[in-house]
């Protein structure tokens, strides 16, 4: 039995199952351009397509659908999450491993565009020069960590990532002379992204182009586009690779493979993701501060977000962060209906409280972690 | 050098850091000075003990790394609460005996409940997930969150005082050194508790048990000991430790909120990473570490102290990978 | 078989896996009372997988293992061991942070040691007494080998599974060995002894089983292995060391 790449299982991501949106009479090679698009990884079931699509489709046409600057917010969040999470999958769902230095990266992007254009330096120069610092700071720490402790075992590596991600919090709320300490940094947008800005002069179909819709469909292309990225990477021999040592760490080992490697690679490339997505961030607050991306309250609302949606399908993320961002924003009305019609009584109310969605969410969390392993997209994908 | 030399230098050498670190400061702060900090380390790693080791025999033993421990410090100290509220007219007391007894009621009260609540939590979340750390990792911290929702839940959003009882207020003087005299209360059970363990665990079969099965779980069942039985006894023992340090944490910080589980956790795991997973010898020693280098860069740098003990585990596992006195297998 | 004694241990039909891998393809195995049964076999043959499916720490997924008459095969790893059977691993499976003396008294029943079956094993293994309060750890491998041992005949036994125990040991620490272990078989411990010797199964064992492969290929009595060159050779072909 030669070793190689031949004996690592090979679409595990589920494309075989289902319809494929490349080709329908059963040829799985990408000659559609959209087989291209998705890295021949389309959602699969009949379903999931019809439901990828919508959300693709809500998004698109999100000012329109949706008008208000609050829900544009939400829209521009949920893409910022989809790759903030996406970017997680890569590690957790794709090669097994749990860090929780994410948000450190997330936030090391904000500041690198915060910092830059709270300094003074105005304009889109600032902006991709300060991303792409973000970004190289975010892969050289990545590197850091994983080749000081990815040898490790897996608990203890976790636990260094989180010793690591306070000491970042504590430099940002620290270090006031560079990150504005526990305020933050409030800094000026680029010019077209300003409210006031103007794209069209009059309405387009009942929707002003302000610099908000501007905003929002900036990060909901490059959200896009990153996302296609991070398919294209675990579709690639690259990630099969990763999806092998996720399964067996040790017979890849012995096939030939540094695990420590790959490894690397991957938190390097899910840090520099990160990295991008907090620019963005930076971007459609025009403020970044340790609460806005360093705070382990993210942390765990990416842990919600990846763990509903589904690890280890990419598609999962999108899901995840839809759903975990809605409920922030309306679960809270919800319960506040419920807690509204409720008797009186101390503890029964209490669990109802508004204030108390973390506790559903995270009642949820656990819920599919036992029952729904493979989370909303994963079940859906493969039953039957 | 020999290598015999060698040998010996290198398996010492871990037992040689803490009091490296004590004298070294004491040129850079005074004697004065230097008696209260280390006092204050001291007791502060006296409490993170109680947590900390808890967690790593848990670890050491079963292979389950408990995210949600913090959740059963908090517990602790909200029982703490609750206990102490009717015992008021005993804590406003000056005399030592009945603020003594008080506390010894608490400190029962909240080991109890935490070790309750361990008992409930090991039946239902860890046993489905004994040898797949990722879903332990998941699960115990989507538990971690349930439980401090649901302690806002039973107690409340808001923070509430724990004052400490009348006789412990205020400070003693050794010297010219001021000692807070809760401090000491601390310091004491701390040690006893730690001294408990250590009998325990060198002198009972069961902990020889414990021991082994540290060491080598396979070996300890083939020789016809049901180790599962053991892991719950294990797992109630380390959350009611958990619960005990929660109490007295409510008490030293005088202020308990849902989070202050939170707070203490990251120095301990911490203390795991320097001390050595499973090794409670090394917990005790990283705590004690962990809680003198809190203090003394608390006076010597302010602004790098709440850094400190991170760099402080940095350099530590720059010098030995897997912390000072690792656990073979671990 | 030259003595007609009955099966104490028996495997029929055992298949187990490891993960995605099969190891063992239907072994049968008998194990007579009060003999020593060898199984031969070079690396991967699956001996050692054998001895830790009987114990129950890998659990078969078809076929019977029956302990006096008693199935053990769903049955977990310590209450097999509570029958009366011990397990001496390929790596010993010493405490190496616990003393000697702990080692040891992790073996008896709650009660402690016995004294005179205490004495015996330190009779037969002086180096423990030397090294009673010393930690495991610091032996030298042929005195872990004798703890481990010792630790296996320090209460008395039904049947010992013995993994490889002379790997690595001087010649004088293998005849130390060799004495011991038929010293408890005239005592009517039965033993299932895992070997690479075969020097050393010529001279201990009554009945002899070589492994290949996941399967027995042959089992018969030590003697008549002895006797025939031309099976000898055939089973060697399986490349076991023919001497120390």
């Amino acid at each position: 039995m030669a070793p190689g790449l031949r004996d690592i299982p090979e679409g595990t991501n589920g494309a075989a199952s289902g319809v494929s949106t490349s080709d329908r009479d059963g040829s799985r090679h990408g000659k559609s351009w959209v087989g291209w698009l998705v890295s021949d990884d389309p959602p699969g079931r009949l379903l999931l397509n019809v439901i990828m699509l919508v959300v693709l489709a809500a998004f698109v046409f999100a000012p329109f659908l949706f008008p208000g600057t609050k829900a544009l917010g939400v829209a521009s969040r949920i893409c910022i999450f989809v790759i903030l999470v996406a970017s997680y999958d890569l590690m957790l769902g794709y090669t097994g491993i749990v860090s929780f230095a994410h948000t450190m990266f997330f936030g090391i992007g904000a500041y690198g565009v915060a910092i830059l254009l709270a300094k003074g330096w105005v304009g889109w120069g600032a902006v991709i020069v300060g991303a792409g610092a973000g970004a190289a700071v975010s892969l050289v720490v990545a590197v850091a960590i994983g080749l000081l402790s990815l040898r490790v075992r897996a608990i203890f590596f976790s636990m260094i990532t989180l010793a690591v991600a306070s000491f970042a919090l504590i430099l940002a709320e620290q270090w006031r002379d560079l990150t504005g300490g526990e305020d933050g940094l409030t800094f000026s947008v680029p010019a077209i992204l300003k409210p006031g800005f103007r794209l069209f002069a009059d309405p387009v179909l009942g929707v002003t182009f302000n610099g908000r819709v501007i905003t929002y469909y900036l990060i909901f292309i490059v959200s896009l586009v990153l996302f296609l990225l991070m398919l294209r990477i675990v579709n690639s021999p690259f990630g099969r690779v990763l999806q092998a040592i996720r399964e067996n760490e040790f017979r890849v080992e012995a096939m030939g493979y540094q695990v420590v490697a790959y490894r690397t690679i991957v938190s390097a490339l899910s840090a520099v993701m990160a990295a991008l997505a907090g620019a963005l961030m930076a971007l459609l607050l025009g403020y970044n501060g340790p609460d806005a991306t360093l705070s382990f309250s993210l942390m765990i609302d990416i842990l919600l977000m990846i763990v509903i949606g589904g690890m280890g399908t990419m598609y999962g993320a999108v899901i995840g962060a839809v759903l975990v961002v809605l409920a922030e924003y309306y679960l809270q009305n919800i319960l506040g209906a419920v807690h509204g019609v409720l008797p009186d009584v101390p503890l029964i109310s209490a669990l109802f409280h508004p204030e108390r969605w973390l506790l559903w969410l995270g009642v949820l969390f656990v819920l599919i972690v036992t029952f729904f392993p493979q989370g909303i997209f994963g079940w859906l994908r493969h039953r039957r | 050098m020999s290598k015999e030399w060698q040998e010996r230098l290198q398996y010492w050498a871990p037992y040689a850091v803490t009091p490296l670190l004590v004298l070294a400061v004491l040129p850079a702060m005074g004697l004065t000075a230097w008696v209260t900090l280390t006092v204050a380390g001291l007791t502060m790693g006296m409490m993170l003990f109680l947590v900390a080791s808890g967690l790593t025999l848990i670890f050491g033993l079963m292979e389950v790394l408990n995210f949600a421990h913090a959740a059963f410090v908090t517990v602790g100290a909200y029982v703490t609460v609750s206990v102490l509220r009717p015992l008021g007219g005993w804590t406003a007391d000056p005399s030592l005996t009945l603020n003594l007894a008080a506390l010894l009621v608490a400190l029962v009260a909240a080991a109890a409940a935490s070790g309750a609540l361990g008992y409930v939590f090991e039946r239902i979340i860890i046993r489905q997930v004994y040898g797949a750390p990722l879903r332990q990792i998941l699960i115990t911290i989507g538990a971690l969150t349930v439980i401090e929702q649901l302690v806002i839940v039973v107690w409340g959003p808001e923070a509430i005082p724990l004052p400490k009882p009348a006789s412990l207020r205020g400070s003693i003087f050794l010297g010219a050194s001021s000692i807070e005299t809760y401090r000491l209360f601390a310091l004491f059970v701390g040690l006893a508790v730690a001294a408990a363990m250590h009998l325990v665990l060198t002198r009972t079969r069961i902990g020889l048990v414990v021991r082994a099965g540290v060491e080598d779980r396979e070996m300890v069942q083939a020789l016809g000991y049901r180790i599962r039985r053991v892991f719950v006894g294990v797992f109630i023992a380390g959350t009611a430790l958990a619960g005990m340090g929660g109490m007295m944490w409510g008490q030293y910080q005088t202020l308990v909120t849902s989070q202050i589980g939170d707070g203490m956790i990251i120095l301990v795991f911490i203390i795991l990473i320097i001390g050595g997973l499973g090794s409670v010898g090394g917990c005790f020693i990283g705590a004690i570490l962990v809680g003198l280098t809190s203090n003394y860069v608390g006076f010597l740098a302010p602004k790098l102290a709440l850094g400190s003990n991170i760099l402080l585990m940095a350099l530590i596992l720059l010098w030995r990978p897997r912390g000072l006195f690792p656990v073979a297998g671990h | 078989m030259a003595d007609a004694g009955e099966a104490l241990l028996r495997l029929d039909g055992v298949y187990t896996d490891i993960g995605r891998y099969q190891i063992l393809y239907g072994v049968d195995l008998t194990v007579r009372r009060g003999g020593v049964t060898m199984l031969l076999g070079r690396n991967g043959a699956g001996k050692t997988t054998t001895l830790r499916t009987i114990m129950g720490l890998w659990k078969a997924r078809a076929g019977a293992i029956t302990f006096d008459g008693r199935s053990i095969a769903s049955m977990e790893t310590p209450d097999i061991a509570r029958l009366g059977i011990a397990y001496v691993p390929e790596n010993m499976g010493i405490f190496g942070k616990l003393t000697v003396r702990e080692n040891m008294l992790l073996a008896t029943g709650a009660q402690g040691f016995a004294k005179d079956h205490l004495d015996r094993v330190l009779a037969f293994f002086p180096a423990l007494k030397l090294k009673w309060e010393a930690a495991a750890g610091s032996l030298s491998g042929g005195q872990k080998q004798m703890l481990a041992i010792g630790r296996a005949i320090v209460e008395p036994r039904r049947l010992l599974l013995v993994d490889e125990p002379t790997k690595g040991l001087s010649p004088a620490m293998v005849d130390q060995l060799v004495e011991a272990l038929l010293r408890m078989k005239k005592e009517q411990t039965t033993i299932l002894l895992v070997e690479q010797n075969f020097r050393v199964a010529l001279a201990m064992g009554d009945d002899v089983a070589v492994m290949d492969q996941g399967r027995i290929v042959h089992s018969g009595s030590t003697a008549a292995l002895g006797n025939d060159e031309e099976l000898q050779q055939r089973l060697l072909g399986l490349s076991m060391a023919v001497g120390a």
